[in-house]
């Protein structure tokens, strides 16, 4: 039988979209490659082996840059994670109410100024700040995070309240369950997926950050990804290919873990 | 006044102020360190540049904004275009905008291709989108880079191909800052649009297809129109950041080719002009703010004429 007239077949979109997914792998693929390559010219194969992975590993500033990131993006994050969640249950489910729409505007407001703005506003508050209190920390960093992560936690937390009816939380209240026991047992619980969803994302994105940190961070507190954009600059090393590419690995994982805990539930 | 009505307006009372209460940590917070700080931005671009770099207080001046667009000659006061900016901020709008009209045409069959797949196979894709959409930019960028340096993958096989004698060059050009956005930002493309076409109704293709459209026509007639909200959504998250964007061509078009976010960056660093990188961020900021309101209002147009 011929193949049927299909209204859905589109002439040069396969291709163009085979293409697409070649061209996007190539050079992660590439990467990848070259970080398991035994030679220490980029761009020249000589054997597999994992010495640039064990180089990495062996050096100082990037050990310490990664504890950096791991000290500061789930500090943001959970801030993040609160605050969305509580900004998350005062914004849904209710009738809208006056300063409502504004709110959530406000909220959202980091994800619509471009984020070199960002950067060079805090810049010029900070470097202002860190003169008067003379305080130099980590705290300018993850006071940022916080405030850009708070709209990325805060779309799934939203998301998920508004497929969550009343009916339970009244149902609970009419049994005389006090208002806090209502949120604990009852919300807490249904919310939770989103929570945590939230929670991932923020998690992410303060790790990911490289513009932001770049400009506020005080001398000798490099962040992995701005250790990272600073190596760039320089000199391309393995080195960089082997970071990258573990890097690389813990965004397959935490893709992988979302899809099949998205996948469960269907 | 009735006890049911006092208790009613006590009730409503109460719920006002918690809903206060619970937003008040994250407003505080987005405004602390995101809105309060623009303002101060705003204050800047309006004071007189510091011998060193900040600004001189409360000493207020145009020079920042005037010096986004013209300059004055060394000599004399003849004012003249700051063709160096201007050269820039073309180069941004120029570069971002072609970024989005290939992600565009790249992403939009890309995005097609995984909405006509069947469903068992989707999650497969849409898996293959979302790798680089969470990998980090910088990495995407250095992942880029490895291609295209003169001794990186492409000119090695060109040339072994024996295609060209001499590499290529598109590290530190146009061309190359253009193809690392296109890269990094085409997830930014295909998932909007395919969140929109796998909602897409095909009963309407076949209504078409039996009124003789052939699938061109269906494409052109249905399904785009149809998807409109999402492809002009792919193209504002796809136009902003690359128009703000820092790390792609600070990498890729290393330190002549500059764009807007690098400008910025060197009014705040070695230009020691705050005033005027003051004044060239709210620029910035302009300009997506208006592409942002282009987008709403073809969004809430679409709303109505569908609704």
């Amino acid at each position: 039988m011929a193949r049927p007239h299909s209204v859905r077949h589109q002439r040069g979109f396969t291709f163009i979209a085979l293409m697409c997914f070649f061209l996007l792998y190539l050079p992660m693929a590439t990467m990848v490659v070259f970080a398991f390559n035994a030679g220490s010219t980029v761009g020249q194969l000589d054997g597999f082996s994992l010495r640039w992975f064990r180089t990495a590993l062996a050096n100082d500033q990037i050990i310490e840059a990664l504890l950096r990131s791991l000290t500061i993006a789930p500090i943001a994050a959970f801030f993040a994670t609160v605050a969305a969640t509580m900004a998350a249950l005062a914004t849904t489910r209710t009738a809208p109410y006056r300063g409502m729409a504004l709110k959530v505007a406000f909220i959202n407001q980091p994800l619509m100024v471009p984020e070199i703005v960002t950067a060079v506003a805090l810049l010029v508050v900070f470097s202002r700040v860190k003169v008067w209190t003379g305080y130099t920390g980590l705290g300018y960093i993850i006071a940022a995070h916080t405030a850009f992560c708070i709209p990325f936690a805060f779309l799934p937390i939203r998301a998920r309240l508004e497929t969550m009816d009343l009916s339970l939380e009244t149902a609970a209240a009419d049994l005389y369950a006090r208002p806090w026991s209502v949120f604990r047992r009852i919300t807490l619980p249904l919310l939770w997926p989103g929570i945590l969803a939230g929670f991932m994302l923020a998690f992410v994105v303060s790790l990911d950050d490289v513009v932001i940190t770049e400009f506020i961070k005080s001398a000798g507190q490099e962040t992995l990804p701005t250790y990272m954009l600073g190596q760039l600059r320089r000199n391309v090393t393995p080195e960089m290919n082997a970071i990258s590419t573990l890097f690389l690995a813990v965004s397959v994982i935490v893709v992988s873990l979302f899809f099949l805990l998205s996948r469960k539930k269907t | 006044m009735s006890q049911a009505q006092e208790i009613a307006e006590e009730m409503a009372r109460r719920s006002v102020r918690t809903r206060w209460w619970l937003s008040a940590p994250a407003l505080a917070v987005v405004f602390l360190f995101a809105i309060a700080p623009l303002a101060v931005i705003v204050l800047y671009s309006f004071m007189a540049k510091g011998d060193y770099g900040d600004v001189k207080y409360w000493q207020f001046s145009l020079d920042g904004w005037f010096s986004v667009f013209f300059e004055r000659g060394l000599f004399d006061d003849s004012i003249g275009i700051a063709q160096a900016h201007v050269s820039i901020l073309w180069r941004s709008v120029k570069l971002a905008l072609i970024t989005t009209v290939v992600t565009l045409l790249i992403g939009f069959p890309t995005a097609y291709f995984i909405a006509i797949r069947p469903p068992s196979q989707r999650d497969f894709w849409l898996f293959l989108i979302t790798i680089p959409f969470w990998t980090n930019l910088l990495i995407r960028t250095f992942a880029i880079q490895e291609v295209f340096r003169n001794e990186g993958v492409l000119n090695t096989v060109l040339m072994w191909s024996g295609l060209i004698r001499e590499p290529l060059k598109i590290m530190f050009t146009d061309l190359g800052i253009f193809l690392g956005m296109a890269y990094v930002y085409l997830p930014l493309m295909v998932l909007p649009i395919y969140a929109s076409l796998e909602k897409f109704d095909f009963r309407f293709a076949e209504a078409a297809s039996d009124l003789y459209a052939n699938n061109r026509n269906v494409l052109w007639r249905i399904i785009i129109p149809m998807t409109r909200p999402a492809i002009i959504a792919g193209c504002i998250l796809v136009f902003i950041p690359a128009l703000g964007a820092y790390v792609t061509p600070r990498l890729l078009g290393g330190g002549k080719n500059l764009m807007l976010g690098n400008l910025i960056e060197l009014q705040f660093g070695q230009g020691r002009n705050w005033p005027l990188g003051a004044a060239l961020s709210l620029t910035l900021t302009g300009v997506v703010m208006l592409a942002l309101l282009v987008y709403v209002r073809a969004a809430s147009k679409e709303g109505r004429s569908h609704g």
